[in-house]
């Protein structure tokens, strides 16, 4: 990480609704022009992690910077540089699409704001759309304004919350093709998500789970880092045998994979004990790689059982 | 949180978003106009406080000129209208029990014999006296007709029985209004209760929208200044108010004839600082509610204290002192005062300055609860 520009540099940073932690001692760093994703399962603490880095909450602890600022006292000044998307689409809907680029144009004061604002509706192919009220829009183009909209300004770092809910693979896959386009470009991106094809689109993850992070790296170093080991099985009645194996000692996830079983666990030893009665009958084992939803879905069943 | 300066840019990309929003919204619009237009026909043609023609039953058991002149004059008197002019005791009574009648005027059977000897026979005035307003008028307006309706009659030799004038006569002079005309009352003050209404409401729910849609969210993500945000709102409603403002005032003038005594720049002045007040609140209100539905509920219950304690509807002196407390607390009674005193009264700025730092007063503490109360943050 050393010699390269870190746009993000936080460390303990503690959010508590009620007493309560949703986001408990979080440290992250994030290079520039880098595609970095965050994810977890629903209520983890990843849109209040957002919100505190744009000065939308305020931390209860933590210090560090954000686009070489203070994160807690020079909010004013990261908010000209950060674009931030919410998970719900929040511009206006009763503006059109023009009018809602034109006035986030004019909160930013860019210098020649109509130039801006039809280039922004050239890039991002909005143009037969402008005088279109944005509440009339499909989940697909509302995804489109919102991304125009916060990228406006330039900003040098894009939070994106669940951007790509409820938006059909098409216009995903052109959404990730201009994030890496943008990322190419120098702009840094923090993106959430629940999709593992994206998490493994991003250059590096953080897997957070109940206000903790339990892991983060590039995939393969995540993977690496569970240690978990993944049998795939093929034969007869793999549903009869799916029932067999869930609770033996070892076996911590069985999952149906079309006309295949994976079976993971952390403890290779207890695993191939439990699974040395099933090795005949008709039964393929074959040791395969670790998905990444195999290890989210470990991590979060271990976090579950260390802070519930 | 680091300051940073009001900015005018800022500013306006606001006021311009709120007018395409407005513009939008033609519903709120629409309403925003059809308030003061329907308040004004409600009150300026519904609303009387010295009703007159009030039904009258008239139980003569005297058939003699004194008693028709008694009748005659109570008729000519317009505050009486005679519904009934005979009838068992009984029938009267389930008259005035069901409410056909207002008054019953009994005149007994030796009215005129003990008038004529001097004897100073009695009449009896039932009222029905369950609104007070209704019958106070009438009735004191009977107290002078019963002793001057005589006079007509009571000529030559019975002319020792007509009242004697007592040592003092009273001369009144009704000023501003003197011919008590409810209108020049109730049309000025809707003007403030209009107000009121309709610019709490709106302002406190153009805050509280942005934040039960998501897209004070947004706003707060960028380098807006809660300042720039609060003005740049309340800039298109002041406009809305003078909208409101000149429609009053144009019916005042042309339909209703109110009088306007003393200046409209200086009325209009003061509108400015009145309406500024009153849009204090709903942004005030608006940082402590989280729907719409609440705060609209929050804006009625200012608007209740403000409709019966500003003197607008009562008058305000005949409030105990808790309520001309509160009334005195209330922006809306000291521009009543003021826009009763431009327009009947002609006041100047030197007699409506008592009036103008308590509206001031409000507006600085509001403002500050305001600006104190609302979250740059979603904490």
């Amino acid at each position: 990480m050393s010699g390269e520009e870190l746009v993000i540099d936080v460390r303990g940073v503690t959010k508590r609704f009620s007493g309560r932690a949703v986001v408990n001692d979080i440290a992250m760093q994030v290079r520039r022009g880098e595609i970095y994703g965050f994810l977890g399962p629903n209520g983890s603490g990843k849109t209040t992690f957002l919100r505190m880095l744009c000065g939308l909450l305020t931390p209860d602890a933590g210090e560090g910077v954000c686009l070489g600022f203070d994160f807690r006292t020079e909010s004013a000044e990261i908010k000209k540089h950060v674009g931030y998307m919410t998970q719900r689409f929040s511009f206006y809907e009763d503006l059109s699409i023009e009018e809602n680029l034109d006035f986030v144009a004019r909160i930013y004061g860019i210098p020649r704001r109509k130039e801006a604002v039809n280039r922004s509706l050239e890039t991002l192919g909005l143009v037969p759309r402008r005088r279109q009220l944005a509440g009339v829009l499909s989940g697909g183009w509302k995804q489109r304004l919102a991304l125009a909209a916060c990228l406006i300004h330039e900003p040098r770092l894009l939070l994106l919350d669940e951007p790509t809910a409820g938006v059909d693979p098409k216009a995903r896959r052109d959404f990730w093709q201009e994030i890496h386009r943008l990322a190419a470009e120098g702009l840094t991106v923090l993106i959430t998500t629940h999709y593992m094809d994206e998490a493994e689109r991003c250059h590096r993850l953080a897997y957070i789970a109940y206000g903790n992070l339990l892991a983060r790296g590039t995939v393969a170093e995540v993977v690496r880092s569970a240690q978990l080991t993944t049998y795939e099985v093929t034969g007869p009645n793999l549903w009869e045998l799916a029932a067999k194996l869930r609770g033996a000692a070892g076996i911590e996830q069985v999952v149906a994979f079309g006309t295949t079983l994976h079976v993971s666990g952390r403890d290779a030893a207890a695993m191939d004990e439990s699974i040395a009665p099933w090795r005949v009958g008709g039964w393929q084992w074959q040791p395969v790689a670790s998905g990444l939803e195999d290890v989210f879905i470990s991590l979060m069943d271990r976090a579950k059982d260390n802070f519930s | 949180m680091s300051r940073h300066a009001f900015n005018l840019r800022r500013f306006w990309a606001i006021v311009v978003k709120e007018f395409i929003q407005m513009r939008r919204d033609r519903l709120t619009f629409a309403m925003m106009v059809g308030i003061p237009l329907i308040q004004l026909i409600l009150f300026g043609y519904a609303i009387n406080a010295d009703p007159k023609h009030l039904p009258t039953a008239v139980l003569s058991a005297d058939n003699s000129i004194f008693s028709r002149t008694l009748v005659w004059a109570l008729q000519n008197s317009d505050y009486f209208h005679i519904v009934r002019q005979s009838g068992s005791e009984e029938e009267i009574r389930t008259l005035l029990a069901r409410g056909n009648v207002q008054f019953v005027v009994h005149i007994p059977e030796d009215f005129s014999r003990r008038l004529l000897r001097g004897e100073q026979p009695s009449l009896l005035l039932e009222a029905d006296a369950t609104d007070p307003m209704a019958t106070g008028y009438a009735l004191s307006a009977l107290d002078t007709l019963v002793n001057s309706a005589f006079d007509r009659d009571l000529i030559g030799p019975l002319s020792r029985l007509r009242v004697r004038p007592g040592p003092v006569e009273l001369r009144t002079h009704r000023h501003y209004n003197p011919e008590n005309i409810t209108q020049y009352n109730i049309v000025p003050g809707l003007m403030g209760v209009v107000l009121t209404m309709t610019m709490v409401i709106i302002t406190a729910l153009a805050i509280t929208r942005e934040r039960e849609r998501g897209t004070m969210e947004n706003l707060l993500s960028t380098p807006v200044h809660p300042g720039e945000v609060m003005i740049g709102k309340i800039i298109p409603y002041i406009l809305v108010g003078y909208i409101q403002v000149t429609l009053i005032l144009a019916a005042a003038r042309f339909l209703f004839h109110v009088p306007m005594m003393g200046s409209l720049p200086l009325l209009l002045g003061v509108i400015l600082l009145f309406i500024s007040a009153t849009l204090t609140v709903g942004i005030t209100f608006s940082t402590a509610t989280r729907n719409q539905l609440q705060a609209v509920q929050m804006a009625f219950f200012f608007f209740l204290p403000n409709i019966l304690l500003s003197g607008f509807m009562f008058p305000f002196r005949g409030m105990p002192s808790w309520a001309q407390w509160i009334g005195e607390a209330l922006p809306l009674t000291h521009f009543l005062r003021i826009a009763r005193g431009i327009l009947l009264k002609g006041n100047g700025p030197r007699e409506i300055a008592p009036e103008l730092w308590p509206i001031a007063l409000f507006m600085v503490l509001m403002l500050t609860i305001g600006i104190k109360r609302y979250r740059q943050t979603l904490d």
